[in-house]
C-alpha cells in the first residue's frame, strides 16, 4: 500500500514512530558531532594561521560565528514549527518548537558573549547598541519570553497555541538580524561568507570556520532529538497521572 | 606551547570564549539527558503502577484509532 504525500505526513507525526526512528538515529548523530567539532577544534584552535589584523582573536570568530548561525537556525526551527503546529495541528510540531527555545537560547547568549570577548580587544569596547547587536538582545530576549510563556501555562494544548503565536510574531527579528549590516550602518562587519559574490574570507579560515559550524549545526540536531524524546515523555508522565487521577486512586 | 597558551597576548578573550562556549555546551549536554532520564524513568514507574489498565489512554494516539 503506498502513502499518499498527507497519510505520510501524519505517520512521522506520530510519536511511537518518531520514538523508534530517533532512537535509532542519536548515537550515529552524536559519534558525528564529537568527529566533526574535534576536527573543528584542531584547525581553529592549532591547524590555522591568525589574521593578519585581528590577530589570534580571529581564533575567538570559529566559536562565535557558528553560535549566531544557531541563535538564528534555532528560532527558525522554532517558528516554521510554530507555523506548522498552528495550521496543520501536527501532534509533533509543538514538541519540536519548544525544545529547539532552550537550545536556541544558550547559542544566543554564547553569541552575544562571544562577539562582546572579541570586540573588547579590536573594536576597544564590549557593547555597542548598533542594529546587529541590539536585534540579537532582542533574539535572546524573545527566546526567553518564549520559554517563560511555555512554563506559566500548565495545559500544553493551550501553552502551545499561545506560544507559538507569539514564536511568529517574532520571526519578524530574523530577517531584520540578517540585513541588519546591510540596512543600517553598524560597527558589526556585513556578512563574509553567505554572500551573493562568494566568500571573502581565506580558505585557511573558511576550512575551521566551516567544521565548526558543521559540528555545531549537528549538535543543535542531537541535542534537539533528545529534548524532543524528553517532552514525549514529560507528556506520556502528564497523561498518564491524569488517567490514574480520574480512576479515583490518589 | 607556552606561545600556544599566549594566544598573541590575547589569551584572556580567546581562552574565556572557548572556555565559555564548552561550559554552556556542556550544562546543556547534561540538562537534556538527565530531563530524558528523569522522565523515561517516570513514565516506566507510573505505567508499571497502573498494570496496563490505562496504557490505551496514556499511549501516543495510534493511526488505528482513527
Amino acid at each position: 500500500m503506498s502513502l499518499t504525500a498527507a497519510q505520510r505526513f501524519h505517520a512521522y507525526a506520530n510519536p511511537a514512530r518518531f520514538m523508534a526512528l530517533s532512537e535509532r538515529l542519536l548515537a550515529p548523530l552524536s559519534v558525528l558531532t564529537l568527529l566533526t567539532l574535534g576536527a573543528g577544534l584542531w584547525f581553529a584552535l592549532f591547524s590555522s594561521p591568525p589574521d593578519y589584523q585581528q590577530g589570534e582573536t580571529v581564533r575567538i570568530m570559529y566559536v562565535h560565528v557558528p553560535s549566531a548561525w544557531l541563535a538564528m537556525l534555532g528560532y527558525s526551527v522554532m517558528a516554521l514549527a510554530s507555523a506548522v503546529a498552528l495550521i496543520f495541528r501536527h501532534p509533533l510540531a509543538d514538541v519540536a518548537a519548544k525544545s529547539a527555545a532552550p537550545i536556541g537560547a544558550a547559542f544566543t547568549f554564547l553569541a552575544l558573549a562571544t562577539g562582546s570577548l572579541w570586540g573588547k580587544p579590536m573594536w576597544g569596547t564590549w557593547w555597542e547598541w548598533d542594529a546587529r547587536m541590539t536585534s540579537v538582545l532582542i533574539l535572546f530576549f524573545l527566546y526567553l519570553g518564549y520559554m517563560a510563556l511555555w512554563a506559566t501555562i500548565e495545559d500544553p494544548l493551550r501553552a502551545a497555541r499561545a506560544a507559538a503565536v507569539l514564536a511568529l510574531a517574532g520571526a519578524i527579528n530574523i530577517p531584520v538580524i540578517r540585513y541588519s549590516v546591510v540596512w543600517w550602518n553598524t560597527l558589526h562587519q556585513p556578512a563574509s561568507v553567505f554572500r551573493m559574490d562568494g566568500p571573502t574570507i581565506a580558505p585557511s579560515m573558511l576550512l575551521p570556520l566551516g567544521l565548526m559550524a558543521a559540528g555545531f549545526t549537528l549538535l543543535f540536531f542531537t541535542l534537539h532529538l533528545v529534548r524532543m524524546r524528553a517532552e514525549i515523555m514529560r507528556r506520556r508522565v502528564r497523561n498518564l497521572r491524569l488517567a490514574r487521577a480520574d480512576e479515583g486512586g490518589l | 606551547m607556552e606561545e600556544f597558551f599566549h594566544m598573541g597576548g590575547y589569551a584572556a578573550y580567546v581562552w574565556t570564549s572557548y572556555g565559555l562556549a564548552a561550559a554552556v555546551i556542556l550544562a546543556l549536554v547534561w540538562q537534556s539527558l538527565c530531563d530524558w532520564r528523569r522522565q523515561s524513568s517516570l513514565a516506566a514507574e507510573l505505567e508499571k503502577a497502573a498494570g496496563g489498565r490505562v496504557r490505551r489512554a496514556a499511549a501516543p494516539a495510534r493511526e488505528d484509532d482513527r
